[in-house]
């Protein structure tokens, strides 16, 4: 009993002296309640910001694969209910299009001088958020499967369902091609991979006009189709963490996912047969276009414009620590592509930077994009479960979004 | 009971609906004729890590201004309830006069979202709702005759259905009746069909939905029926035990009438639940090929942009008049058997 005491008191004691501790990123208080997407790569760097916000914040971080959907209608709130955002150039329009996020100008020259220039994203001359990491979606294959049968590792869509064809009729998997096709987001970024993989082009230029119901819009369909054939039937309830999930199951030999999936599938857990036999590639092209379709992203942190200046200024001496953090980002250099100073890049970033060099586009940060994303979510799943014709579905697609956008004041 | 009396007693809840019910609605409403002002858009330079260029955003300063001269956006009149989206007059206009068939005209009106949401919450009540109330006297039945000493336990067991919240009791039978999951692949062995996937077909995840939309309802339909089978009269049925009626015919002429009133009841508040389905479709990952009303309203407000308010509160007033059309007939069958009683 006296022992247990004892014990409890030395809990007591080193605990307080833990509480009474510094933080590495000098928050000395302030409330810090950041909204986040939910994979991985984004747990390293939180841990890394909850290090450096120290004991004496306020410190709270809500992961959702739905960040999107929640961002608008908790940041507009006045207090907003987070006060950082961790952004993508995918989410940032929408941020940006109601002020929800604010100039970082003053923080940046107050504490950000261990920021490399590309961090900094800059919009009509404010710095508005800063950037930590890039991000694709490429292709991923087992390379003993490859190997076995005697095929190239794919460089063309084309090549992949030949492939994946090939896997299917020898046996070793019923359906060896996977991509996150969930219907809603997932699956509208599909298609504008492709389509952009094509050289389509979303709008009519310098207007919120859309047009995707042409030649290249119906080509960018029907390979989505093609591979949704080669795929799991249960395709439109897979999003990136069910793929990853067949992926270590060993049911799928080739797929085409976020580049960050390195953390999770490349990591000590699951099997690691799978693992050793997993190859990451380069993304494919389409249709005999150079460009590869896919998709360049760059994820970073904005700060809420409805947030007390002295959280915002907290969140931001936190999030910069992590952002800045050359240990972390070479602790994990496998975990994505950190942009930040003195990080050397691990074995698998390569095929992003290859995606980079080969012209991929970044996800366009336009204001209606957004809508247009949404009108992609819904409207594809009647085509590719073959009751609708490719026309059909993207006349829908364009007729939805003008719905949309004019409610909104876009047309 | 006097009038007087009736209204403050009914007067502290009357208030509650007026004010958490009957305001929000006619706030609903209003949002429902407006549009967001327009927005300004200006092109500005934009750097981030993979280089600089001139691209288009919203002029937050003008939009802002413009917002706040109407908070409540631009007057649209019906113009939401008559847009592609909701009841799409133009696009049906335009298929009567270009179809050749009645089934491409069909065709064409069940490819817009919200006849397409109408058809499968329609579809959704018509198909729950009577097997629900078969089920719950069924049920209600049975359990009436067991012993006392069991009787807890099993109607326990009969209400966990409802007692599940909606959204679990969904996910939770989503991964049974996935294709590696204990019903999807007993039902791949028992069709012999390995490639078989209740998730991969519309019609089947439909029958999911329906099934599942009978086991969660059930429980109501139980609970309101075994309360009413306490109160059937023991005389007439003793006299027909006398007279040597069957179970059956006991049943058939002397409960079944004696509870017709409550079937009515169940069957209104069965329409009216699932009329507005939206777990299940969460739940079970059905968007794509299921979508229902609420879930239209559910998808304008979580869509990735901003909330589009005013085609959801126009999805909103459309449920509420597809609600009372629905109930119409059952009102009006209930008011008249209270005249005649009367």
């Amino acid at each position: 009993m006296k022992k247990l005491l004892i014990a409890l008191f030395f809990t007591f004691v080193s605990t307080s002296a833990y509480a009474g501790g510094h933080s590495p990123c000098g928050v000395t208080d302030g409330s810090i309640k950041i909204l986040a997407n939910e994979f991985t790569t984004y747990r390293i760097f939180m841990d890394e910001v909850k290090s450096c916000a120290g004991p004496d914040a306020d410190f709270s971080v809500t992961h959702s694969v739905d960040h999107n959907k929640l961002q608008v209608a908790a940041l507009s709130a006045n207090p907003a209910e987070f006060s950082a955002k961790l952004v993508t150039n995918g989410s940032i329009t929408t941020l940006m299009n109601d002020n929800l996020i604010r100039p970082l100008d003053d923080l940046v020259a107050k504490y950000g001088s261990a920021l490399q220039d590309n961090q900094k994203i800059v919009i009509d001359g404010k710095i508005y958020a800063i950037a930590f990491m890039a991000n694709a979606q490429h292709l991923w294959y087992r390379e003993s499967i490859l190997n076995d049968l005697g095929i190239a590792v794919p460089s063309t869509y084309e090549e992949v369902i030949a492939a994946a064809e090939k896997i299917k009729a020898s046996g070793k998997m019923a359906n060896p091609y996977a991509g996150a096709f969930k219907s809603g987001w997932n699956l509208g970024q599909e298609f504008v991979n492709m389509y952009l993989g094509h050289g389509g082009d979303f709008f009519k230029a310098g207007t919120a006009e859309v047009s995707v119901n042409n030649a290249k819009g119906v080509a960018a369909l029907n390979m989505l189709k093609r591979l949704t054939e080669v795929s799991n039937p249960d395709f439109l309830t897979q999003d990136t963490n069910a793929v990853k999930e067949e992926w270590e199951s060993g049911n799928v030999a080739l797929m085409h996912i976020w580049n960050s999936g390195a953390a999770s599938l490349l990591d000590d857990e699951g099997d690691q047969a799978i693992k050793a036999d997993t190859r990451l590639a380069p993304s494919p092209s389409v249709g005999g276009g150079s460009k590869p379709a896919t998709t360049l992203w760059w994820d970073g942190f904005g700060i809420a414009t409805n947030t007390s200046d002295a959280n915002a200024e907290a969140s931001f001496r936190a999030l910069l620590g992590a952002a800045t953090s050359t240990e972390m980002a070479n602790a994990n250099p496998n975990a994505t592509i950190w942009l930040i100073d003195g990080y050397s890049p691990g074995d698998t970033a390569g095929p992003v930077v290859d995606a980079a060099n080969r012209g991929a586009t970044p996800y366009p940060s336009l204001p209606y994009m957004s809508l247009l994303h949404g009108a992609l979510s819904t409207e594809l799943v009647e085509f590719l479960q073959g009751n609708e014709s490719a026309e059909k579905a993207l006349a829908d697609v364009e007729a939805a979004y003008v719905a949309k956008a004019t409610e909104q004041g876009f047309l | 009971m006097p009038h007087r009396t009736f209204f403050w007693f009914f007067f502290p809840s009357g208030l509650a609906m007026l004010l958490f019910i009957g305001l929000p609605i006619i706030s609903s409403f209003f949002q429902s004729l407006h549009i967001e002002p327009e927005q300004i858009l200006m092109e500005v330079e934009k750097c981030d890590p993979f280089g600089c260029k001139t691209e288009t955003k919203v002029d937050i300063e003008a939009t802002t201004k413009l917002q706040e001269e109407q908070p409540l956006g631009r007057f649209n009149g019906l113009g939401t309830y008559g847009d592609r989206n909701h009841l799409a007059f133009e696009e049906i206009k335009e298929a009567w006069i270009n179809s050749s068939s009645i089934a491409e005209f069909t065709d064409i009106l069940l490819n817009l979202p919200f006849y397409k949401a109408l058809l499968f919450t329609l579809t959704f009540c018509f198909a729950v709702t009577p097997p629900v109330v078969v089920l719950g006297f069924i049920v209600a039945l049975s359990v009436n005759t067991i012993t006392k000493s069991l009787k807890g336990p099993t109607i326990f067991g009969v209400i966990l259905p409802m007692i599940v919240t909606p959204l679990i009791g969904s996910l939770v039978l989503f991964w049974m009746i996935d294709a590696k999951g204990i019903l999807g692949s007993f039902i791949q062995f028992l069709f012999d069909d390995p490639n078989l996937s209740l998730k991969s077909s519309s019609q089947l995840t439909w029958i999911t939905l329906i099934i599942y939309g009978i086991w969660h309802n059930t429980p109501f339909a139980f609970v309101v029926f075994y309360a009413a089978l306490q109160t059937v009269p023991q005389d007439p049925i003793e006299a027909a035990i006398i007279d040597g009626a069957s179970r059956y015919e006991r049943v058939r002429h002397i409960v079944i009438p004696h509870l017709y009133p409550v079937a009515t009841f169940i069957i209104l508040i069965c329409l009216m639940d699932n009329f507005r389905v939206l777990e299940p479709i969460i739940g079970f990952a059905a968007e794509g090929v299921a979508q229902s009303l609420s879930w239209m309203i559910y998808n304008d407000l979580r869509s990735e942009n901003k909330m589009l308010f005013g085609s959801a509160g126009a999805t909103s007033m459309l449920t509420i008049i597809g609600v009372a059309i629905l109930l119409t007939p059952v009102l009006i069958r209930t008011w008249r058997e209270f005249r005649t009683e009367r």
